[in-house]
């Protein structure tokens, strides 16, 4: 792989872990000492998505603005890597006017149509979604392709297997993305599924399926490359597993006590060994660390005292924007 | 033993909702080898809002099933495990999320007694996690009892406090009928989320029940009648409270159930006040605020002194920032304004 990708990759992996530090510094700031998860500047639940930067920055790498993702609850990652609006981003966790959802969504329920970007908290169910705006390519005559993106528990809900289906039988330009990060909140993945690939799954279906192991960037950069360029040249659509990591709790607040492999989870954390892993081959030096890291922390801080500044909704409007 | 008003506890063991819930279930599993539990993250994790605390290490996972996010695999599930003569209790995560597996519940949970001439029962407890308050969003802050007890063919309750869950969660468990279970994550005293101190309170230690379909007076008071469920009975209490020092005497109703509705309570207590509030969590059209209203008028329009009024989410999804969820929920504020409404000052 060429060093400017390598570079890119990395780079966009740092930024994804700055921001979802920010986050987490943000989101706990004012629930303490007792935490409190109606409280604060960013209430509710949060789902963050640090370990996962390698299925994001490696798929969203092959995309363009023009083709659509649809996230889960767990939506950072990607919405940052597909290069949704980072201060309207931000703004709408905050609750505030310039969300991309004026404050009407929070962090589950972020849309930006510019770059064809949505999510939804409900398990799986932005896998048919996918699909018709796949169509809407299809029909278009545009070379869009839709990415769909699940994690393994949601892969045991009807709507995959419905969506699967039918994209194969409608040869849409789609690419299923499963992040296999072996948890659904506090059940693992041996405890909710017999099979230990749902690339495995594909071939039911009619579609290729694919498992990269290692949560590797590079692995999912070329897989995500061969599926993408299968969905634009009309081939249809595939299956991408990444074994990923949840290094977090499946949210904040989230007292993993049923979680065994707490002990093992830094140690596989992707960014250090991608970072290793780029040193050692002469791609990274310190001067380019510390500028990732610093170029990192402008946008995401930026981003974040745009969010502080920008009002919040006002209540009497709360009944507004229903209908078109 | 049978718990028919909300004064009868007579104990001063005070245990939270949710774990007054659980130690229904509890002995109930003790009573009944029948029973057990099945539902996302209920075994180790012990259920997301407390409601299954405790009961893997008491049960083990033949009895304390956590499943795959499978909905309608497992409450399905459920439901044929009732008709073999199991009493399964299923917790679906959200209330919100209903839409995954409604097919189960409303076509076939609800529907096979009266399908099959009544030859078939199906004794399954459906518990879930309502309401809003802690900006969780659109998708993840709904009540929907509306949605579920307008459709025929299951009984639905809801507790408002610890007293009650523990005794309608074992009439429950000992219906012959389905029985969804609702209740709201701000009732459970949860430790990490801002709670009424109403969330935790007297529990006798024996087994009993509350009658499904048995509304409780929980306040009684002469000018409005203030009909209302689940957290929003504590709301209403506080409102009370504070109200009674400006000469104002609101009685709360705590409907408990909506299926049955008891609607006889709602009248007398109509027929002694004049006048009638509602407060309702869910949306306002074609729900609970609506049908309690028309039962009073079907009734006797006459026993209104003063035009009805509903404090209810108007009908727009629940919003996420802090100041917008608040103007749509059902507060205090609400409630107070409300109340001087109807008594027209
Ligand atoms: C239909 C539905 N059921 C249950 C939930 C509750 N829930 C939210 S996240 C989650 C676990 C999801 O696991 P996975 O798909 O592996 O994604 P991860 O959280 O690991 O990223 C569950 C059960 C939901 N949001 N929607
Ligand atoms: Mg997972």
């Amino acid at each position: 792989m060429d060093t400017a990708t390598r570079l890119d990759l990395y780079r966009m992996m740092v930024l994804i872990r700055t921001f979802e530090e920010a986050i987490l510094r943000e989101y706990h700031a004012d629930k303490k000492p007792v935490f409190d998860i109606g409280a604060g500047a960013i209430p509710g639940e949060m789902h963050l998505s640090a370990g996962q930067e390698p299925v994001a920055a490696g798929v969203c790498a092959q995309l363009t603005s023009a083709d659509a993702v649809t996230a889960t609850h767990r939506p950072h990652h990607f919405a940052i890597a597909h290069g949704v609006d980072l201060h309207r981003m931000t703004a709408e966790i905050f609750g505030r006017v310039d969300g991309l959802g004026k404050g009407r969504g929070g962090h589950m329920h972020l849309f930006d149509p510019d770059v064809h970007f949505s999510c939804s908290g409900i398990i799986a169910e932005g896998y048919p979604p996918a699909l018709g705006q796949a169509l809407a390519f299809q029909r278009r005559g545009t070379d869009g392709v839709a990415v769909a993106v699940t994690g393994e528990g949601a892969a045991n809900q009807g709507a995959f297997h419905e969506s699967l289906n039918l994209a194969a039988l409608w040869k849409l330009p789609v690419v299923f993305v499963v992040e296999d990060n072996e948890w659904g909140i506090s059940v693992p993945r041996s405890a909710s599924t017999c099979i230990t690939s749902n690339a495995d799954r594909a071939a039911a279906y009619g579609m290729p399926g694919r498992r990269v192991e290692d949560n590797s960037v590079e692995g999912v950069h070329q897989a995500a490359a061969e599926a993408v360029a299968r969905a634009r040249t009309g081939e249809g659509p595939s299956l991408l597993e990444v074994h990923t990591l949840r290094l977090w709790g499946h949210f904040e607040g989230d007292p993993q006590a049923y979680r065994h492999d707490l002990d093992g989870v830094p140690g596989r954390d992707p960014l250090p060994t991608y970072e290793q892993e780029l040193r050692s081959a002469g791609v990274l030096d310190e001067a380019a660390v510390t500028s990732a890291a610093a170029d990192a922390s402008e946008r995401v801080e930026d981003a974040i005292a745009f969010a502080r500044r920008s009002p919040a909704p006002a209540p009497k409007e709360a009944a507004d924007l229903v209908f078109a | 033993m049978s718990l028919t008003d909300a004064s009868a506890p007579t104990t001063t063991r005070r245990l939270s909702t949710s774990k007054a819930m659980v130690e229904a279930i509890a002995a109930e599993m003790d009573r009944d080898q029948d029973v057990f539990v099945m539902g996302e993250d209920v075994g180790a994790y012990g259920g997301i809002f407390s409601s299954t605390t405790g009961l893997l290490d008491r049960f083990g996972p033949q009895r304390v099933v956590d499943t795959p996010i499978s909905e309608t695999a497992f409450i399905g599930a459920a439901i044929g495990a009732a008709v073999e003569g199991m009493r399964p209790i299923a917790e679906l995560m959200f209330a919100d999320f209903f839409g995954v597996c409604m097919d189960q519940i409303y076509n076939h949970m609800a529907k096979i007694h009266y399908e099959s001439g009544g030859n078939v029962r199906v004794p399954i407890v459906l518990t879930t996690a309502v309401g809003g308050g802690y900006s969780d969003g659109a998708q993840h802050s709904q009540c929907l009892w509306g949605t579920f007890a307008h459709l025929p063919g299951m009984k639905v309750v809801v507790p408002s406090n610890p007293a009650d869950a523990k005794g309608l969660m074992t009439s429950a468990i000992r219906d012959d009928n389905p029985v969804v279970y609702m209740f709201h994550k701000g009732i459970m005293g949860l430790p990490w989320m801002a709670k009424n101190p109403r969330s935790v309170g007297p529990v006798p230690e024996e087994d009993y029940e509350v009658p499904i379909g048995k509304a409780a007076i929980a306040r009684p008071g002469t000018d409005v009648t203030v009909a209302t469920l689940s957290l929003s009975v504590h709301h209403a209490l506080d409102v009370a409270d504070e109200l009674a020092g400006d000469d104002i005497d609101c009685e709360v109703v705590d409907l408990r159930s909506l299926v049955p509705l008891d609607t006889d309570t709602i009248l007398e207590s109509v027929g002694r006040t004049g006048r009638l509030l509602v407060v309702d969590e869910d949306y306002r059209s074609f729900g609970v605020s609506g049908e309690i209203i028309a039962r009073v008028a079907e009734r006797d329009p006459g026993l209104l002194t003063a035009p009805p009024v509903r404090v209810a989410v108007p009908d727009v999804p629940i919003p996420y920032a802090r100041g917008l969820e608040d103007a749509v929920l059902p507060t205090a504020d609400r409630i107070r304004s409300a109340v001087f409404g109807v008594m027209g000052r």
